[in-house]
């Protein structure tokens, strides 16, 4: 019997320019809309509680969103530190949010923004840094 | 869109409201460079999928195409207080995809369109875009070491724009200068919104 050789430990196929071993939907089973929320890139997300220690049917990156979470946290700034798709966090964000595991706020629209006392807090804060 | 946290834990504080400013501009115009000067963190990258809906939508055959992009933004935070968050965002201007901008433009309180006086053209689309939707922008002229120094009258003559959107010149790697151009911003669309 023979067997093909033996390939160098050292000579992997598989490194970083070739992409993420575990594709984003596997980690959303293939899903690409959120259960719940609209998770706008500045919507801030802050976790109810620690992660779970038993956590059925939660994946790894679920966790890892509710340690980061522990303060508040917009969507970008999740997907910045994770190094995931603004896709797969915001379905991600909806189980969690279904589950209660963290609460959301989303901005406000562009209708409501006639709040002129924001925009001279916002100066303030400005002049202030 | 409901503003107050949308879990049963009622008990909780009130979050901040968070508020989202653009900085437009072309390659190497220097929105990674303000966005850092000002931020409070260093500038993270994200990415969010652009969906050209409007196009290719077909009534009679009910099919829609729809085109999708992703750009990658730097963006900073900068917190005031426990009552507001400021998310700065450096989207990438000369970029032939602009109409597709919505969904990064909806809810911003404005945009500072950053110019290069080397490559002025490179801005153009940006500025369009923002006099198109109607979102309140400013020009501010980063000034390169070794490039030929303008007026701002001059880029505001160059650039063709409307005589009440400011026109500043800036030093993005300044934090006091890129305050201004913020500040400047802001003040302008607090103009526009008490005149509607």
């Amino acid at each position: 019997m023979t067997y093909p050789p033996q390939e160098p430990e050292n000579e992997r196929w598989l490194d970083e320019s070739a992409g993420p071993l575990v594709r984003p939907y596997v980690m959303t089973s293939g899903r690409l809309q959120p259960v719940r929320g609209e998770f706008d890139l500045i919507t801030l997300v802050e976790a109810t509680g620690p992660a779970p220690s038993v956590a059925i049917g939660l994946g790894p990156e679920h966790l890892a969103i509710i340690r980061l979470c522990q303060t508040l946290m917009s969507v970008a700034e999740i997907t910045a530190h994770l190094d995931l798709p603004t896709g797969t966090v915001r379905v991600l964000l909806g189980d969690l949010l279904d589950k209660g595991l963290v609460t959301v706020q989303e901005p406000q629209p562009e209708i409501d923004m006639q709040d002129l006392r924001m925009y001279q807090a916002v100066i303030d804060g400005l002049r202030a840094l | 869109m409901a503003s107050a946290p949308s879990s049963a834990a009622g008990t909780r504080r009130r979050m901040p409201t968070a508020i989202k400013i653009l900085v437009a501009g072309g390659f190497g115009a220097g929105k990674t460079t303000l966005v850092g000067a000002v931020s409070e963190t260093e500038p993270l990258r994200t990415e969010e999928v652009l969906t050209d809906r409007g196009v290719g939508v077909d009534d009679i055959e009910g099919v829609e195409t729809k085109r999708t992009t992703t750009v990658a933004m730097d963006f900073g935070r900068i917190t005031f207080g426990d009552e507001f968050v400021l998310y700065l965002f450096g989207t990438p201007g000369q970029e032939r995809f602009w109409f597709m901008w919505d969904e990064v433009a909806l809810g911003a309180l404005g945009a500072v369109v950053l110019a290069d006086t080397r490559r002025l053209a490179d801005c153009f689309p940006a500025i369009d875009y923002f006099e198109r939707r109607g979102t309140p922008f400013i020009v501010a002229v980063n000034c390169f070491e070794g490039a030929q120094r303008y007026e701002a009258d001059e880029v505001k003559q160059a650039l063709q724009i409307g005589p009440g959107i400011p026109v500043l010149l800036c030093d993005a790697r300044r934090k006091e200068s890129s305050k201004e151009v913020l500040i400047t911003l802001v003040q302008h669309a607090m103009k526009m919104r008490a005149a509607r």
